[in-house]
């Protein structure tokens, strides 16, 4: 059995080897495919799990799912360390060689197009939380029974209204924290809040936002970050990187003058 | 929590990456490209994972009124719950108003 082709990202040439020890998505090590001025980094998989229907099946299998996932993060993180790869999508899988060669050739010059934009960039990602408990200076008067409906309703009022002062001061805090970040970032994404079962997370995620930063600024950025996580009770600031510039590889995402969360 | 090893030098496995970081990008960002193996992750499959992955938080989410990042990052969301908040207190006066009324009319309507 020959096996498919599983495209993790498609590079520049680089002189460095990859880990000797690195495995991708099926076990198989990433092999470089050079064409042209690129090269793709690719690693045998078997029909059997990468064929339509079965990676269709595997596709509504979390755990599956979580496995290739990790292997194809492992395998571009591990390229980030020696380059600047550009992030294929989960599942882009040809026949054979020759299939990823002519695909390489079709889109050469967006892929060097988009690999000069990323280059020597990487992706931070910051996440807000509000923490679940209310701190114990803010937290509402001890419950007393209520005395009459409207009392009740009073006491139902307050509690909103702190927890509405809460969501208040956790989104202007991420306001804030994103405007400053973008300001130091070549480009910003905000993604979607984060689902806690999947992240593990406590608290609610009020903000998910990637900035695509140079890696000569990266301490930088980081440094900026980790100031701010003590600012504010209640908040907590995740920094998760650097990854490959994921959020920023897009060609309609082409570099726009205005940069998210700049209002009027 | 994130690691010391997040400087740019040397490049550690994604920091303080968990699942949903991961399957985020690894599924929703990246190039997009057509292989042999036509698994329209965009039209189909993609939308039935993005779903699991999100809906939670998406309700979550929209319960709060933090619903920006599915439309403009100017959280354009806050005059919208303002509004609902406004209307909310009215309707608690209301009832409250409802709720004291009630046991005289009921007095009232007993013999």
């Amino acid at each position: 059995m020959t096996g498919l082709r599983y495209v993790y990202a498609v590079c520049r040439p680089f002189g460095t080897p990859l880990q000797a020890q690195l495995t991708g998505v099926s076990g198989d090590p990433p092999r470089l495919l050079p064409h042209h001025g690129l090269v793709a980094v690719v690693s045998h998989v078997p029909e059997a799990d990468f064929a339509e229907e079965p990676l269709r099946a595997h596709l509504e299998d979390l755990d599956w799912l979580t496995a290739v996932a990790r292997a194809h993060q492992g395998v571009i993180d591990a390229l980030t360390t020696v380059t600047t790869p550009l992030p294929l999508r989960l599942g882009t899988v040809f026949r054979d060689d020759s299939g990823v060669r002519t695909m390489m050739e079709a889109r050469e010059e967006s892929f060097l197009r988009t690999l000069d934009r990323l280059e020597g960039r990487v992706e931070w990602g910051v996440k807000v939380y509000l923490e679940s408990e209310p701190a114990p200076e803010t937290a509402v008067a001890p419950e007393r029974k209520p005395a009459s409906g409207r009392d009740y309703l009073r006491q139902r009022r307050m509690r909103t209204k702190s927890h509405e002062e809460l969501w208040q001061k956790a989104e202007t805090f991420a306001t804030r924290l994103h405007e400053m970040l973008s300001e130091c970032a070549e480009d910003s994404r905000l993604h979607a809040p984060q689902n806690p079962t999947l992240s593990g997370a406590s608290g609610r995620n009020v903000l998910n936002a990637a900035y695509l930063v140079r890696r000569t600024e990266s301490e930088e950025f980081v440094e900026k970050v980790d100031r701010t996580k003590d600012g504010a009770p209640g908040i907590r600031v995740e920094l998760t990187g650097p990854w490959a510039a994921y959020s920023f590889a897009g060609e309609e995402t082409a570099p726009s003058e205005g940069k998210p969360g700049e209002g009027p | 929590m994130t690691t010391p090893s997040r400087l740019p030098e040397p490049y550690g496995q994604g920091g303080g990456a968990n699942l949903a970081d991961i399957l985020e990008r690894v599924l929703d960002k990246g190039v997009v490209i057509a292989g042999d193996i036509r698994i329209n992750l965009l039209d189909i499959e993609l939308l039935t994972i993005k779903l699991r992955l999100i809906v939670a938080s998406v309700d979550k989410a929209k319960e709060m009124g933090i619903d920006w990042w599915e439309s403009d990052p100017a959280l354009s969301s806050r005059a919208r719950r303002d509004e609902l908040a406004r209307e909310n207190a009215e309707l608690r006066e209301r009832l409250a108003r409802l709720e004291e009324l009630e046991p005289r009319r009921a007095q009232e309507e007993t013999p």
